[in-house]
């Protein structure tokens, strides 16, 4: 690790961030909860808490319509954490930011809305071997309608994507290049910049499944030139049940809508509609007024600690437990990536996760095991499961002492 | 600590599984396959005159269900067809009611420890919904799901 990143860590106050996620307070099983399922979904800060609280007490009111006090109120908010997110990826306009229920969504909106108008028999749509099933499935289903085909992008034996087979993928037929920027199974951090421009210079779009990737890092979508990022609130410590699909305008005013109803339309005859401009054009219905403030008080919240800060933190806990895991005999990790954000997916010889994980929890220690909705990166380790420890930024090296002992405990049981 | 659950013998079964392998003159045969944690299981059966005279598996699973399918296959032997989806019915019950544990159960009891612990009560109940369905005869694999 670089002096640079631990310096930038060393300055880091976990206890008193930890301070801020009531959650983490309690016990499990008479142990203190060890949380270590980040990739999952992320534990809340109060900040988020409240302001989703604060809307339910005091600000409740539909947005977009009211000319009452409240609906200003309720407006102002959900529409300031469009605000926010723009600063937050460094979008060029609000209007490039739509809100959906989360990553799967947004992806599920391109594929449908931007897919069904610009595929054809023939084409090509390249995703990758790493992929979670939010990013093969909708591409699947393109594919199926319209007689595209699916090529994927394989990975090596450490979990990265090969690059060469990919440009070798990559032809006047290819129209649509989607990877994710950060395997939410493996950890990988994909060179996203080299894919887009690689798939820009084949005259593809490129979309990139942020799920995993904009809690952990800092996303600039001008820079990586990304046609499409999708994200949801509830991995970046905000409610579930939002997210965000940013698009470049000029790609998005040429899409039809996604879905029809109120909020995403000009004026509406029976004989015909005109649709709304960016972003409502495809925000049809009252929408999650309250996850979207809460995704505001999210964003503030990583925001004011740093991203930089959390990945050189979060980086410092991905080596410590790197070294702590590979010290249990018989342990495999599964993606050891040269780039990698701090998941920690291992096998252990002889023990099936589901047993691991069942041990770990009466331990206190939460972790995911099964196949991370991502079949084909199990395939290809040729494993059935793994089991998981995703970190966060209020995780602790003691923690990963806990997990280690956990795991040393397990082989006790089925030793 | 889990000792409830991972009690002697399903830590046995599941280290040493019993009947496990391919069955010779199997006249009924299903697959089994629990996508949330990708075990698999094929279960043989050699029925004659309506009685289980042998039963055998192959797969690959967690302790709970390889445990299950190895006491489940040695339970088996010697039942009528409705004498085993008694015992099927039995099973479920001890694993998702409070109901008392009963005599009939035999060995199997020591599976009664999974109702506390809901998300493996499928791991346990995979080797005997596919037992249904070798009795059906289905063709098409099980899957817990």
């Amino acid at each position: 690790m670089s002096t640079v990143t631990t310096e930038i860590a060393a300055g880091f106050d976990v206890e008193r961030i930890r301070e801020d996620f009531p959650v983490l307070k309690q016990t499990i099983h008479g142990k203190p909860l060890v949380y270590l399922d980040n990739a999952a979904t992320a534990q809340k800060p109060y900040a988020v808490i409240e302001a989703i609280r604060k809307f339910h007490e005091v600000d409740c009111a539909n947005i977009h319509r009211g000319v009452h006090e409240l609906s200003q109120r309720s407006t102002a908010a959900y529409e300031g954490t469009r605000a926010k997110m723009k600063r937050f990826l460094n979008a060029r306009s609000k209007s490039e930011l739509i809100f959906v229920r989360g990553t799967t969504e947004g992806i599920n909106l391109v594929a449908s809305s931007w897919g069904h108008k610009n595929v054809r028999e023939g084409d090509e749509i390249i995703i990758s071997a790493m992929e979670h099933h939010s990013n093969i499935v909708p591409w699947q289903m393109v594919c199926e309608a319209t007689g595209a085909k699916l090529r994927v992008i394989p990975i090596n034996d450490r979990g990265e994507l090969i690059l060469e087979e990919y440009a070798r993928l990559l032809n006047p037929r290819t129209k649509m290049v989607a990877v994710t920027h950060v395997s939410n199974a493996l950890g990988t951090i994909n060179p996203v910049a080299e894919i887009i421009a690689m798939a820009h210079r084949a005259g593809a779009l490129a979309l990139i499944d942020g799920a995993q990737a904009a809690p952990h890092l800092k996303v600039d979508v001008q820079a990586l030139d990304a046609d499409f990022y999708a994200l949801s609130g509830h991995k970046m410590v905000g409610p579930t049940g939002i997210g965000i699909l940013y698009g470049k305008s000029k790609l998005l005013n040429a899409m039809p809508p996604y879905q029809g109803g109120g909020d995403m339309i000009k004026t509406v005859t029976f004989e015909k509609t005109t649709y709304a401009d960016l972003p409502y054009k495809f925000e049809a219905g009252t929408p999650n007024i309250a996850g979207g403030i809460g995704l505001g008080a999210a964003v503030d919240y990583l925001s004011h600690i740093g991203l930089d800060r959390i990945a050189a933190y979060e980086h410092e806990l991905l080596v410590y437990g790197t070294q702590a895991l590979e010290q249990i005999p018989g342990l495999r990790m599964i993606g050891t990536a040269r780039e990698k954000a701090a998941v920690l997916s291992f096998v252990i010889e002889g023990i099936h996760p589901h047993d691991i994980g069942t041990v770990l929890d009466r331990m206190g220690i939460a972790v995911r095991t099964g196949h991370h909705c991502a079949q084909p990166v199990m395939d290809r380790f040729g494993v059935p499961a793994t089991t998981r420890a995703s970190l966060a930024f209020y995780n602790t090296v003691q923690e990963i002492d806990a997990l280690a002992a956990g795991l040393r405990k397990v082989k006790e049981v089925f030793a | 600590m889990v000792d409830d659950l991972y009690q002697e013998t399903i830590l046995d079964h599941s280290k040493h599984p019993r009947n496990c392998h391919v069955l010779g003159g199997a006249n009924h045969q299903a697959e089994g396959y629990n996508p949330l944690c990708g075990d698999k299981l094929k279960l043989y059966l050699r029925m004659k005159d309506d009685v289980v005279e042998d039963a055998s598996f192959v797969g690959s699973g967690c302790a709970i269900s390889t445990a299950s399918a190895s006491l489940m296959t040695e339970s088996l032997k010697g039942l009528k067809r409705d004498e085993a989806l008694k015992l099927l019915e039995r099973f479920h019950d001890l694993l998702t009611t409070d109901s008392p544990v009963t005599q009939e159960l035999g060995k199997l009891v020591v599976f009664c420890g999974v109702r506390d612990y809901p998300a493996r009560v499928k791991c346990a109940t995979l080797a005997w919904h596919t037992l249904k369905s070798a009795l059906e005869n289905k063709e098409e694999p099980v899957t817990t799901e």
